[in-house]
């Protein structure tokens, strides 16, 4: 060892550097990367790209393609052309993916749809998170009491099938909103959902935390800190939390890829993000009727889930991988 | 149960010669063993000592053949009963291993199958290899069990591993490994994870097994003592290298190499004035990639000088004598100048000797004999004291 | 082990406690409106306000209203729905029950086999092409959400493809009871059972294979490997069958949640009355009661069979039969 060599890159950035090989986690990393930034930037698609209104209905309305005036809802393909279906995928700009019941832009909805999608499903994320690793790290590390009703309080919410449990959540909050004294969240809001999905899933994301605060509160760094005077919340600060942030931050990703699927289920249920706005899940119900004549307004944000998810569970084990967190919760569901 | 016919003396049961081993790692070799030469004859135990990351344990997972990572590369020879271990196809190896060649291993709570009972394990073993009815198995594990001073075999046989205590654990472990008899025991660290009142008796158990079952035992350990008290001969590795070999007594009365001589020194006398405090050796052994182009051990070295520093590492010298031994067709033996009358038995990869300043005897053989039943080892008192060629 | 036993039981009493306190919290004391009024419907009439009311309690302590609550649910199960005209709701969950439990037996199947089947091989076949195409196959069946997955089953078998000697057979959606045709009741559930086992196949055959790999470099592992077995035997009978421990306890989970109701996506999409489209069906009508008894109904389901998980727990790893 010579004097004048480099100090060894620290933890994270030796991590960091792992991922950075991980082809298949960079392809996940870019990919979200890119569908992130157009669902960003669906108001300009829709005002200057397709020129259409994802938010009004649209059903008198008509479109000129290769010079032709041509009707959004279109008589059927029966023989006697009853009833109408709207415009299916167009190949040009405007209705580049076709329209929906109404009439409207199914390809910039899906956009809109997205940052809807994507916003509840990363903020209810974090919340569990957060939530989850306040609940973690206080069982785990004061033990006993309150590690017992702790415990006990995740079985009783796990117990619960998640989507049921979030439907009662749901349906207590959709019709009327919540009041908590003086703050009002309104029926339709964002806020619902992101917070009944992050509550649902905090024993998932709890457990795996608090089995590693377990293993670290024997650790010898905590008991040379504990024998050294140094106060509780010192501790569970400066030597627990780092160790857990390896846990927290793998578990993010498939967090996000579990809270999207769940947000897409409680739109399609018609509990998560209420009308005029969309989300994947909203667009995806609208298309159940059309299933069998315009299939893709049902089937382009589908897809859209299955990439963001797919990338986000390739990036978590990527993640994994790199920081060597083998506790961290092995399963999706 | 009858011991098998020790073939004639010519033909060692294990013969290695040159064994390297060497694991791939972000696109280059790492050699972890280096050209390892050692033979085990009928009944001998022989010691493999080092310390941790020295690459006993690679040696003797080679050996069996139960080296399995990707890109792995095994060379040299290791020949059993004339059969050639390296490159054997799995297929082949898988008929040695359990049934001539077996192994027991140092941590005896990880080592066997936790869901099921040890009794199923060791009827698994003998079913594997002998055409034999569950009851005839079974039978044989009792007895098995019930000679590895296992109480009541019967009922411990029909417990689960996680019941059980260490040391009746690692009887079992050791069943098991004799259940169909073999030729050839490795046995990693069997005693490490062990109390050591447990210790005694399991060693006990090992030395027993020449007698008893007609096995050679390929004994690792980085434990000093335990080589002292178990094994005819010793093989000192240093950094995957072969530091020193010999005969134990004679190695431990004169040690050739600086440092199994450091390893001696460093374990308490058992009379005489109590040291101050025990020498250790300052440093740790360097990382495969990171070894001298010299002697390995050249770093930490009292004795180190610039003969020690280039390149190849220090050839091994003979530096003891066995004046009643048979002669031997060791290539050293014929490279080395000075061979008056006897045969060398005792080997150390150091410039020391050959510059004509070796290490001076630690003990004299009376001293060591005191402490020790050396009379049982079949070693003459005079196979050293003549090994002093400068 | 009679201990271990007696202390399960308590538990399993506790938690049952628990949840029943939690739904009934949930529905009836969250802050913001009244719960009359959710459960009486949307524009009821003062008189039906009142008798809401006074059938429920709500004018009373809280204690008393979910004394109330359970007693309407499991001792006189008389708990009646405002919204569809006073249909009692217990027997419409004991007759959508078989629904949801033929649902999901199939799929479990199919995704046990399935699943051990994918495991083992990649882990068998660690780093080699098929492990990870298996795997990344997986992957995708984790990534689908399953209302999606069965409306293109849908669209692929009941209209592009229904006319192909491949999906002709396809019933139209919809479920024929097993009592009834049990060629019928196969044919019409074959396509959910597909549907609905994807994301657990990808799940568990994820987690065999970790698993297993992981167990390769125990020590145990590498005893059976100088014991002298064949590779497979090593596989089966010493990795999968210390894998199984995991596998098991994760199933009871998944299949519990699953008959309690969560499989709700798949009943919904495939037109099958079982207790998750109940359920669907009352959010749609907000009707209160049914969505509470359907709830809680699953809960119970969930906590006793979590307890058969434990129990059989004990069979299957000799260590926690001797740690309790």
């Amino acid at each position: 060892m010579t004097a004048e060599a480099p100090p060894p890159p620290g933890p994270w950035r030796q991590a960091m550097r792992g991922l950075a090989r991980n082809r298949a986690a960079m392809a996940a990393l870019a990919v979200l990367v890119l569908i992130t930034l157009s669902c960003v930037l669906a108001p300009l698609y829709a005002r200057d790209i397709a020129g259409t209104d994802p938010f009004t209905s649209n059903v008198a309305g008509s479109i000129t393609l290769d010079g032709h005036e041509v009707d959004i809802m279109q008589p059927n393909d029966n023989p006697l052309h009853l009833g109408l279906s709207p415009i299916g995928p167009t190949g040009h700009a405007a209705y580049l993916l076709g329209a929906d019941s109404q009439g409207r832009d199914v390809a910039a909805r899906m956009l809109y749809g997205g940052r809807n999608s994507l916003l509840i499903s990363s903020c209810a994320a974090v919340l569990c998170l957060i939530l989850a690793a306040a609940t973690g790290i206080a069982a785990g590390f004061f033990g006993g009491l309150v590690d017992a009703v702790l415990s006990r309080l995740m079985d009783i919410m796990w117990a619960v099938p998640v989507y049921l449990f979030a439907i009662s959540l749901s349906i207590v909050t959709v019709s009327q909103g919540l009041k908590l004294g003086p703050f009002v969240v309104e029926a339709d809001s964002l806020l619902i959902p992101i917070v009944i999905i992050a509550l649902v899933y905090v024993p998932y994301a709890a457990r795996p935390i608090r089995g590693r605060v377990l293993a670290l509160r024997q650790a010898e760094f905590v008991t040379a800190a504990r024998c050294l005077g140094v106060p509780r919340w010192r501790i569970v600060l400066f030597d627990i939390l780092p160790n857990v942030t390896t846990t927290l931050v793998v578990l993010g990703p498939l967090l996000m890829a579990l809270s999207l699927l769940a947000e897409s289920a409680l739109s399609f249920l018609s509990i998560g993000v209420q009308a005029p706005a969309a989300s994947w899940g909203t667009i995806i119900q609208d298309g159940e009727g059309l299933i069998y004549t315009r299939p893709m307004v049902a089937i382009a944000p589908g897809l859209a889930i299955v990439l963001v998810v797919l990338a986000l569970n390739i990036l978590g084990d990527g993640l994994r991988d790199a920081l060597d967190v083998r506790d961290a919760a092995r399963r999706s569901s | 149960m009858p011991a098998e016919i020790a073939p004639p003396m010519t033909a060692p049961l294990l013969d290695v010669r040159d064994l390297c081993v060497s694991f791939p790692s972000r696109g280059r070799m790492i050699p972890i063993v280096e050209h390892v030469s050692f033979t085990l004859g009928e009944r001998d135990i022989l010691g493999l000592v080092g310390e941790s990351g020295s690459g006993k344990s690679v040696t003797a997972m080679a050996l069996m053949g139960l080296i399995d990572s990707p890109g792995v590369q095994i060379t040299g020879s290791a020949l059993f009963r004339g059969q050639e271990l390296v490159g054997m196809p799995q297929k082949q190896l898988r008929r040695l291993r359990g049934r001539e060649i077996a192994m027991i291993f140092q941590d005896p709570m990880t080592a066997f199958t936790p869901v099921y009972t040890i009794g199923w394990q060791i009827d698994e073993q003998i079913r594997a290899h002998e055409r034999l009815s569950r009851k005839q198995a079974r039978a044989r594990t009792v007895e098995l069990l019930a000679e590895m001073g296992v109480p009541d075999p019967a009922r411990t046989a029909d417990r689960y591993p996680h019941q059980l205590s260490g040391g009746l654990r690692q009887r079992a472990m050791i069943a098991m490994a004799l259940s169909c008899n073999p030729s050839l025991l490795i046995a990693d660290e069997p005693t490490t994870a062990l109390d050591v009142t447990v210790q005694a008796q399991i060693l006990d158990l090992i030395r027993s097994l020449r007698s008893t079952y007609g096995s050679s035992v390929l004994l690792i350990t980085h434990d000093m003592g335990v080589v002292a008290e178990t094994c005819d001969t010793t093989l000192v590795l240093y950094s995957g290298r072969v530091a020193e070999t010999g005969p134990t007594e004679v190695l431990f009365a004169h040690p050739g190499h600086p440092y199994t001589a450091a390893l001696l020194a460093s374990i308490p006398p058992l009379d005489g004035p109590r040291p101050h405090r025990l020498p250790a050796i300052a440093g740790a052994p360097p990382a495969p990639l990171e070894r001298p182009a010299g002697c390995a051990f050249a770093p930490r070295c009292t004795y180190v000088h610039d003969t020690c520093l280039p390149a190849p590492p220090p050839p091994l010298v003979p530096t003891g004598y066995d004046p009643l031994a048979a002669p031997q067709d060791d290539a050293t033996a014929q490279v080395s100048a000075a061979a008056p009358s006897t045969q060398p038995v005792q080997f150390a990869a150091c410039v020391l000797p050959a510059e004509g300043t070796p290490l001076p005897p630690r003990l004299t053989y009376s001293e060591l004999s005191a402490g020790d039943e050396a009379d049982a080892t079949g070693f003459p008192p005079s196979s050293f004291a003549a090994g002093e060629p400068h | 082990m009679m201990m271990a036993l007696l202390r399960r039981l308590g538990q399993t009493v506790f938690v049952l406690f628990g949840i029943s306190a939690l739904v009934f919290l949930v529905f009836f004391a969250t802050p913001g409106a009244d719960p009359t009024a959710r459960i009486a419907g949307r524009n009821a009439s003062p008189q039906t306000m009142e008798k809401v009311r006074q059938e429920y309690g709500f004018d009373r302590p809280l204690p008393v209203q979910y004394a109330t609550m359970m007693k309407k649910l499991f001792i006189t199960q008389d708990l009646a729905s405002y919204v569809d005209r006073g249909e009692l709701v217990v027997p419409e969950i004991a007759r959508a029950a078989p629904v949801t439990v033929s649902l999901v037996c199939g799929a479990a199947l199919i995704w046990v086999v399935l699943s051990i089947a994918m495991g083992t091989i990649a882990a068998a076949l660690k780093g080699t092409w098929i492990d990870r195409g298996l795997m990344m196959l997986g992957l995708i069946g984790i990534s689908m959400p399953v209302f999606w997955l069965g409306q293109v089953a849908n669209l692929i078998t009941q209209s592009r493809y229904h006319d192909t000697w491949l999906f002709s057979w396809v019933p139209g959606l919809g479920y024929v009871p097993l009592t009834e045709n049990p060629w019928g009741w196969f044919k019409a559930l074959v396509i959910p059972w597909i549907v609905l086992a994807v994301m657990f196949i990808g799940i568990y055959s994820r987690v065999l294979r970790a698993d297993l790999v992981a167990l390769s470099g125990e020590d145990f592992m590498r005893t059976a490997r100088a014991k002298g077995l064949s590779p497979t035997r090593i596989l089966l009978r010493h990795g999968l069958r210390t894998s199984m421990v995991t596998f098991v306890s994760l199933f009871g989970l998944d299949f519990a949640q699953l008959v309690g109701g969560g499989a709700l996506l798949t009943e919904v999409v495939f037109g099958l009355p079982g207790v998750g489209r109940l359920t669907y069906q009352a959010l749609t009508n907000l009707d209160l009661p049914l969505i509470m008894a359907t709830v809680m109904y699953s809960a119970v389901f969930v906590v006793l069979a979590n307890a058969v998980v434990d129990i059989l727990y004990l069979f299957l790893d000799p260590r926690v039969r001797d740690a309790r």
